[in-house]
C-alpha cells in the first residue's frame, strides 16, 4: 500500500504539489492523469524519493520513503523516469544487469544471471541483448529500461510517462506489459499517463490531478465520463463504449 | 554470450596493451641515454619517475571519477578552479612573503598547507552547494568556472603589481615541471593518494551505477548525495596532490580519460580506471622522455601535453562527443 499524507512540494512561490493525501492499495495498475503542470510527475518522484518533500509524509509498503535507507527501498520500489539519457556505452544486457544491483551490490550470483535472462526474455530483448543502447531506436531503448526495472524485481513499480516517444504498437505493447506485470507477477504498478484512453483501457484505478491536488479518483468507469474529464482537462469530451472499454474523444 | 566474450577479450587486450606501453615508457625513461654512473642515474631518474607515476595516477583517476559524477565527458576537475586556486595560493605567498622567504620555507609544510587549502576549499564549496535547496551539479560547475575566473583575475592582478624579479621566480614555480620536484614531498603525496584510493575502493561498486545518472542511481538504492560528496573529496585530494606536485596540467586529464573511453568497448570502471592510469603513465613518461631526449629541455612538459591535449579536445568537439 502506498500512503501519501499532505504531501507538499514548492518551487519558490509556486506550489507544484499542494497537500496531496492519497492511498493506493497494493496490486493492480494505477494511472495518474491530468493536464500539464498538474504535479503528476512531481508526485511520482516524491513517492520514489527522487525528490524531497516540503511537507507531509509518504510511505510505501509501510516504509517511510524519506527515512528508509535508499538500498532497502530499492528492493521494494523501482522507478523509471521519462528522460533516460546515458553517457555510458552499455549493451542491453549490461543495462538490465544493473537492475540486480540493489540485490547483489555488484557481485552477481547465478540467480542474478538467471533473472537477467528472464527479464530479457520477458521483453523479447534476447536477440538484441548484446547490442549497444545507442544503436537502438527510442522504443527499444525504452524497453531495455523497463527490463532493468523488471529485473530489479520490486513489489512496487513506478513509471513516469512510459509511452513518451513510443509509436502506437510499442505503446500498446508497453501497457500490456505493465498489465502483465500486475496480473502475472503480482506487482503494484503506478504509471503517469497523458493518454486518457490508455489509462481507461489498461488500469484498475485512475487518479486525476489538477493544480497540484487530487481532483478525483476511481475506476475507469467512474472517471472516464464527459463531465469528469471536462473538469480535469478543461475541454469537452465525447465518451463512447467500445468493446466494454470507455473511449474518450476530444478532437472536435 | 559469445558476443560478450569477444568484448571481454578485446577489453583485456586493451588493458594489457596499454599496460605494456606504460611499462615500456617507464623502462625507456630509466635506461635511455644513461651515461656515467648507474648508481647516480637510477635513483635520480627513479625519483622523477615516481613523481610522474603519482601524478599520472592522480589525474587519471580524479578525472574519470569527476566525469562519472557529473555524467559529462568533457568536464575535468580543473573546471572547478583547482589549478587557478593553486596559482592564487602561490601568488599570494610570493606576494605576501617575498620570493626569498617562500623559497626558504620547508617544502613539506608548504605542500601540506597547499593541499589542505585546496581540499578545504572544495569541501566548503560542495557542502555549501549541497546543503542548499539547489543540488544541481550544473550550478556547481558554474560556480567552479566563476571561482576559476576570480582566482585567475586576482592572481593576474597580484602578478602585475609584484616585483618583476619575484614574478620570474613565481612563473617558474607555476609551470608543470618534473625537474623541480622535491623528493621529500613524494612520501606525503603517496600517503595521501593511497588514503584516497582506499576510500575509493570501498565504494568502488557504486561508480558504475553513478554513471547512469542521479535518478536511476537513486532508484537502484545509491545514496546519491553522500556518494557524490565522497567522490568529490577523493577527487579534491587527488587533484591537490597532482597540482601541488607539478602545477596545473589542464588538458592532461581530459586527454587520458577520453582516450580510455575511446579505445575500450565498455565503460566499466574496473577497466576504464586502470586503462586511464596506463595511458596517463605512458603519455606523461613518454612526454618527459621526448622533452628530455628530443627537445633537450628546451620546452616545458605542460606545453607538449597541452598541445596534444588541445588537439584531442578539438577532435572530440568536432566529432560531436560534446554533451
Amino acid at each position: 500500500m502506498i500512503r501519501i499524507e499532505q504531501a507538499i512540494k514548492r518551487y519558490g512561490q509556486t506550489c507544484v504539489v499542494d497537500g496531496v493525501t492519497l492511498t493506493l492499495p497494493a496490486g493492480g495498475v494505477t494511472s495518474i492523469v491530468g493536464p500539464n503542470g498538474a504535479g503528476k510527475s512531481t508526485l511520482l518522484a516524491m513517492i520514489s524519493r527522487l525528490l524531497g518533500m516540503d511537507g507531509g509524509a509518504i510511505s510505501v509498503g509501510g516504509l517511510d520513503v524519506t527515512k528508509t535507507p535508499g538500498d532497502v527501498l530499492a528492493r521494494r520500489l523501482s522507478i523509471l523516469r521519462q528522460d533516460n539519457s546515458l553517457t555510458a556505452r552499455l549493451t542491453v544486457r549490461d543495462l538490465v544487469a544493473f537492475g540486480r544491483y540493489p540485490h547483489s551490490k555488484g557481485r552477481m550470483t547465478d540467480d542474478d544471471a538467471r533473472r537477467i535472462e528472464e527479464a530479457l526474455a520477458y521483453l523479447d530483448l534476447k536477440p538484441l541483448a548484446d547490442r549497444f543502447l545507442d544503436e537502438l531506436s527510442g522504443g527499444l531503448r525504452q524497453r531495455a529500461f523497463v527490463a532493468m526495472v523488471l529485473c530489479q524485481d520490486t513489489e512496487y513499480m513506478m513509471f513516469d510517462e512510459p509511452l513518451n516517444n513510443l509509436d502506437i504498437k510499442h505503446a500498446v505493447t508497453m501497457m500490456r506489459l505493465l498489465r502483465r506485470a500486475a496480473d502475472e507477477l503480482g506487482k503494484t504498478v503506478v504509471v503517469v499517463l497523458h493518454d486518457i484512453n490508455f489509462a481507461s483501457c489498461h488500469s484498475d484505478r485512475i487518479v486525476a490531478m489538477q493544480d497540484g491536488r487530487v481532483l478525483c479518483q476511481g475506476t475507469p468507469q467512474e472517471i472516464v465520463r464527459p463531465d469528469v474529464l471536462e473538469a480535469i482537462y478543461g475541454t469537452s469530451f465525447v465518451v463512447q463504449e467500445i468493446g466494454g472499454k470507455r473511449i474518450a474523444t476530444y478532437f472536435e | 554470450m559469445r558476443h560478450d566474450g569477444r568484448r571481454d577479450a578485446r577489453a583485456l587486450r586493451t588493458l594489457v596493451l596499454t599496460g605494456g606501453l606504460a611499462a615500456l615508457a617507464c623502462v625507456l625513461f630509466m635506461t635511455l641515454g644513461a651515461r656515467g654512473n648507474w648508481s647516480f642515474v637510477l635513483p635520480f631518474r627513479a625519483t622523477k619517475l615516481a613523481a610522474m607515476l603519482l601524478v599520472a595516477y592522480s589525474i587519471a583517476v580524479s578525472t574519470v571519477l569527476f566525469q562519472t559524477i557529473t555524467n559529462n565527458r568533457i568536464l575535468t576537475p580543473s573546471i572547478m578552479g583547482f589549478d587557478a586556486l593553486y596559482v592564487l595560493i602561490q601568488t599570494c605567498l610570493v606576494f605576501a612573503l617575498g620570493a626569498g622567504t617562500v623559497s626558504a620555507l620547508d617544502p613539506r609544510t608548504m605542500f601540506v598547507f597547499e593541499c589542505a587549502v585546496m581540499v578545504l576549499f572544495s569541501c566548503l564549496l560542495y557542502r555549501w552547494l549541497f546543503s542548499g535547496g539547489l543540488r544541481s551539479l550544473h550550478l556547481l560547475m558554474l560556480v567552479g568556472v566563476i571561482f576559476g575566473v576570480l582566482f585567475r583575475s586576482v592572481s593576474g592582478f597580484l602578478q602585475r603589481v609584484i616585483d618583476p624579479n619575484e614574478f620570474i621566480v613565481l612563473q617558474d614555480r607555476l609551470f608543470a615541471s618534473f625537474n623541480g620536484i622535491d623528493p621529500s614531498l613524494l612520501g606525503i603525496s603517496a600517503v595521501l593518494v593511497a588514503a584516497a584510493s582506499l576510500f575509493a575502493l570501498r565504494i568502488f561498486h557504486t561508480f558504475d551505477v553513478m554513471v547512469l545518472g542521479r535518478d536511476t542511481a537513486i532508484g537502484l538504492g545509491i545514496d546519491h548525495r553522500r556518494t557524490t560528496t565522497v567522490i568529490l573529496v577523493i577527487v579534491a585530494v587527488l587533484v591537490s596532490v597532482s597540482t601541488a606536485l607539478v602545477g596545473p596540467v589542464t588538458f592532461f586529464g581530459l586527454l587520458v580519460a577520453s582516450l580510455a573511453y575511446q579505445i575500450l568497448p565498455t565503460s566499466r570502471h574496473r577497466l576504464i580506471l586502470p586503462v586511464a592510469v596506463f595511458i596517463g603513465t605512458a603519455t606523461l613518461v613518454g612526454g618527459q622522455l621526448v622533452l628530455e631526449r628530443i627537445f633537450a629541455f628546451d620546452t616545458a612538459l605542460g606545453i607538449i601535453i597541452e598541445f596534444a591535449g588541445g588537439l584531442v579536445f578539438l577532435i572530440l568537439v568536432v566529432r560531436g562527443a560534446l554533451r
